[in-house]
């Protein structure tokens, strides 16, 4: 099951609630997060960190990040 | 590539970085627990320009001037300046006024609510407590779905706007410098008397501004975020950066002797609980919604955040408003119209949480 939360053109807290509200529905799986502001990329690292699980990728293109969360 | 700046340490030593910074601009000449004050020094500066006569407040405070330019050059090094904006743009500048006037009702932005309270006033714990609600208030919208939509790239010429304007200012305090204990220099205002006749050197207030800038751009530092994302998420990273902020500028007061503890006789303060706290309050929510603290909006628009500009600008007319209208505080007490102002400012941004959340349109 993969996810995406299109977080880009929003600033925090946004990226981080949608992120978060995706752990929520979704106990493990890999979620594709787009975000275009490097704050927001270090933000949903960090909170995605604290609720174990992992930044495996981040891809940068046209000043955009995206970045593959995992949990198994 | 790592930025050292985004790890933990990194925010404590930017925070500690800031605190000290900040009293020992104190030391220097600027006004007493008023080290760095974005909200104050935004309103010296709306005195200098003329946007309100309030004679003991007009002084273009090159720490703004350098906090813009220090964030610009950081986000240019490192590839991170992008103009943007289109988000909600007339509901960041109404943010941004009554961001002001409540601000003006406490007197101090939160960075000068920490700075008071390293100084030993403790009329501050009313102002914090209130930023605390306020900001409260704020999450309660966020977790209803609020949100000011999305932004879009723009030119880059648009993303330099905000950075110009602070040139402007710095070029015409360099044509026009304060003459000798005059009130006039060609069409700037000074004070003669009062804060806005505290102030370090011109050069010195510059470069602190912008080694402030620089840093607070890498690490994201912001008072408003602190406490929020320690409420919203439990997440304390921003919050140790201005923790550090406290304690830092707490040392380097008792070092230099600044440290005065009590409430009553405090530097450019009143002892208003209530009003301490509901002008306070009324910033907080305003910060909350508008997404940073003032100190942050003015490292955003560095970055070439078009929205967070607006922000800027709505501070700085805000404190024109809050000056010719009665609104601000003075250390005898709130302003004749202070009440009203913090009701209405309080009316307009609960109207803003409220309807503020269709904004899902990509």
């Amino acid at each position: 099951m993969k996810e995406t939360v299109d977080a880009r053109g929003l600033s925090c807290p946004q990226p981080v609630l949608m992120v978060m509200d995706m752990f929520k529905k979704m106990e493990k799986g890999e979620i594709l997060v787009m975000t275009d502001t490097q704050a927001s990329r270090e933000n949903v690292s960090r909170a995605a960190e604290s609720k174990g699980w992992t930044v495996s990728s981040v891809q940068e293109q046209n000043q955009e990040y995206h970045l593959t969360l995992t949990k198994s | 590539m790592k930025n050292f700046f985004a790890t933990r340490w990194g925010i404590i030593s930017v925070g500690g970085g800031i605190g000290m910074l900040a009293a020992l601009l104190q030391k220097l000449g600027n006004p007493g627990n008023m080290g760095i004050c974005v909200a104050c020094f935004e309103r010296d500066i709306a005195g200098a320009v003329g946007l309100h006569r309030a004679e003991v407040v007009q002084y273009m405070r090159p720490e703004i001037i350098g906090f813009v330019f220090g964030s610009l050059i950081a986000a240019l090094l490192f590839k991170e300046f992008r103009a943007r904006g289109g988000s909600a743009p007339i509901v960041r500048f109404v943010l941004g006024m009554f961001a002001m006037i409540g601000a003006l009702v406490f007197l101090g932005c939160p960075w000068r609510a920490m700075l008071r309270l390293a100084g030993g006033d403790f009329n501050a714990i009313a102002g914090i407590l209130g930023l605390v609600c306020g900001i409260w208030i704020g999450t309660l919208f966020f977790r209803n779905g609020y949100n000011l939509g999305r932004t879009v790239t723009s030119h880059a010429a648009s993303g330099f706007l905000l950075p110009l304007i602070m040139l402007g200012f710095l070029i015409l305090m360099l044509i026009f410098p304060q003459a000798g204990g005059q009130p006039k220099s060609g069409i700037l205002f000074y004070s003669v008397s009062g804060p806005g006749a505290g102030h370090a050197p011109l050069f010195l207030s510059l470069i602190i501004g912008m080694l402030i800038g620089f840093v607070a751009q890498r690490s994201r530092f912001c008072t408003m975020g602190a406490f929020r994302d320690l409420i919203l998420f439990r997440q304390t990273h921003l919050f140790m950066g201005v923790l550090v902020l406290v304690a830092a500028a707490l040392i380097t007061n008792l070092i230099l002797g600044q440290f005065k503890p009590g409430f009553e006789g405090q530097p450019v303060a009143h002892t208003q609980f209530v009003w301490n706290f509901a002008g306070m309050a009324l910033a907080g929510l305003a910060f909350a919604l508008a997404g940073g603290c003032p100190g942050r909006q003015l490292f955003l628009s560095g970055e070439g955040d078009g929205d967070a500009a607006l922000f800027v600008l709505g501070m700085i007319v805000g404190a024109g408003f809050s000056h010719n209208f009665g609104l601000a505080s003075s250390p005898k007490g709130i302003g004749p119209y202070g009440i009203a102002a913090v009701i209405a400012g309080f009316a307009v941004c609960l109207f803003i949480g409220f309807f503020m959340r269709k904004g899902e349109t990509r």
